[in-house]
């Protein structure tokens, strides 16, 4: 009895060990990404925000009402000029697929900063210039990435598009943003013998 | 049967010897001092309440604690963000005045490798810094120590909650040195890359509750020729 409790106990050991390795703690769900081949310029995703469901936090100093309710945002002199906002963030399937702050700053350089934070696959940082082109669309560079944005570069547009009539889940217009994004090209020794 | 139930009771026991092996294993420890107080480099430190009730808002899926603040805020319940929180804060300098707003974003890792003591958290902190700029810092943070040392302890006392002292880096990565990437957006930061490093000072946790009192501090290395003198530095 003692040899197989002592068998038992190596094996309780072991096989604790084992599931924690084979086993994955944690395990994101995942969406497949949506994209389309540029030619010449990487890929293209557009992701986008329902208005008004997909807020979570709209902070601004002069703001009758701040989102969400109950929020007491800083009456602070500071932060005139800057409003924050946070995001769920879908894909064109309509499926929330991460989460995403916007930072519209004043001053004498105005931008629009985007930082989209996708659990599965890592997080993008965007610059945006304030000025709006003709179509309504304002465009911005890829600052950085982590995870799967870390080794890509490229631009994003975003534009606001207004819904005829409130859809029935209280839609009433949608924040896009398109991106399009390229591997960065990496320099590769030349091999010995090749010509230059 | 009886050589089934010892085979049964050695294995449970074994289960349980390597679970309190993990637990009380005293090289599986985080560090307290920060890889950044060695160096030479000025240092911009920012600090925030890591208390709900004091931040602007903290949201979750609703069912974790903390419980989401304010109670309305919009929930992160769908499948892929159920594993992530987003707290905004106000951020003060070294002389505890306010100096801008950071959102924090988080999520639990794939990378989280229990036999390594690495409860490991991939996040993200957009930070504005009103009239001086903007920056993204991303890391890596390993949540074990915290977990170990706070969060377990209140779940065992009797009154289901924690008092003490616990100072700890939460910053692992992803640079070489344990450090998080700083990535300069607007402003005076507008092209800056630089390292930072996150720590928590925790003195109450509450089961109920969460943190009770417990402030953090990001510390970001300033590149000498970047920032102005106008940016606060220690």
């Amino acid at each position: 009895m003692f040899k197989s409790f002592t068998f038992g106990l190596i094996l309780g050991l072991i096989a604790a060990a084992g599931l924690l390795y084979v086993v994955p703690v944690v395990d994101q769900v995942r969406e497949r990404s949506i994209v389309s081949v540029k030619a010449n310029g990487g890929n293209r995703e557009t992701l986008h925000v329902n208005l008004p469901i997909d807020r979570i936090l709209a902070g601004r100093a002069d703001l009758q009402t701040p989102l969400p309710p109950g929020l007491e945002w800083p009456d602070d002199a500071l932060l005139s000029g800057t409003q924050i906002e946070l995001f769920k963030i879908r894909n064109a399937n309509e499926k929330v697929i991460g989460v995403a702050s916007r930072i519209v700053g004043g001053g004498e350089q105005p931008f629009i900063e985007w930082a989209i934070h996708m659990p599965a696959r890592g997080t993008s940082y965007f610059v945006l210039a304030d000025a709006a082109n003709e179509s309504g669309e304002r465009t911005g560079n890829l600052r950085t990435g982590t995870r799967e944005f870390s080794s890509l570069s490229g631009v994003v547009a975003e534009r606001y598009i207004a819904e005829d009539t409130t859809t029935s889940d209280g839609v009433s217009g949608r924040l896009e943003l398109t991106t399009s994004l390229v591997a960065q090209a990496e320099k590769v020794a030349p091999a010995e013998g090749d010509e230059l | 049967m009886k050589y089934g139930l010892s085979l049964l009771l050695g294995i449970v026991t074994g289960a349980v010897i390597f679970c309190l092996l993990l637990y009380f294993n005293p090289f599986a420890g985080g560090q307290a001092i920060s890889p950044l107080a060695i160096t030479d480099s000025r240092l911009l430190s920012l600090t925030f309440s890591s208390v709900p009730d004091e931040t602007l808002i903290l949201t979750n899926d609703g069912e974790s604690v903390p419980a989401p603040y304010p109670a309305k805020v919009l929930q992160l319940w769908e499948p892929t963000i159920a594993h992530t929180s987003a707290m905004v804060v106000m951020l003060a300098n070294s002389r505890g005045e306010p100096a801008g707003v950071g959102i924090k974003i988080w999520s639990e890792s794939e990378t989280t490798d229990i036999l390594n003591a690495a409860l490991m958290v991939d996040s993200v902190w957009h930070v504005i810094l009103p009239g001086k700029g903007t920056f993204l810092v991303d890391q890596q943070e390993n949540y074990w120590s915290y977990m170990r040392e706070v969060v377990i302890p209140a779940h065992r006392s009797s009154g289901d909650n924690w008092r003490g002292t616990w100072n700890g880096v939460m910053t692992v990565g992803p640079n070489a040195l344990g450090t998080a990437r700083v990535t300069g957006g607007s402003g005076d930061f507008a092209g800056i890359a630089t390292e930072a490093v996150e720590s928590r000072l925790a003195s109450a946790f509450s089961v109920a509750k969460g943190p009770v009192a417990m402030r953090g501090s990001l510390t970001i290395m300033l590149p000498d020729e970047a920032v102005d003198d106008e940016v606060e530095s220690e």
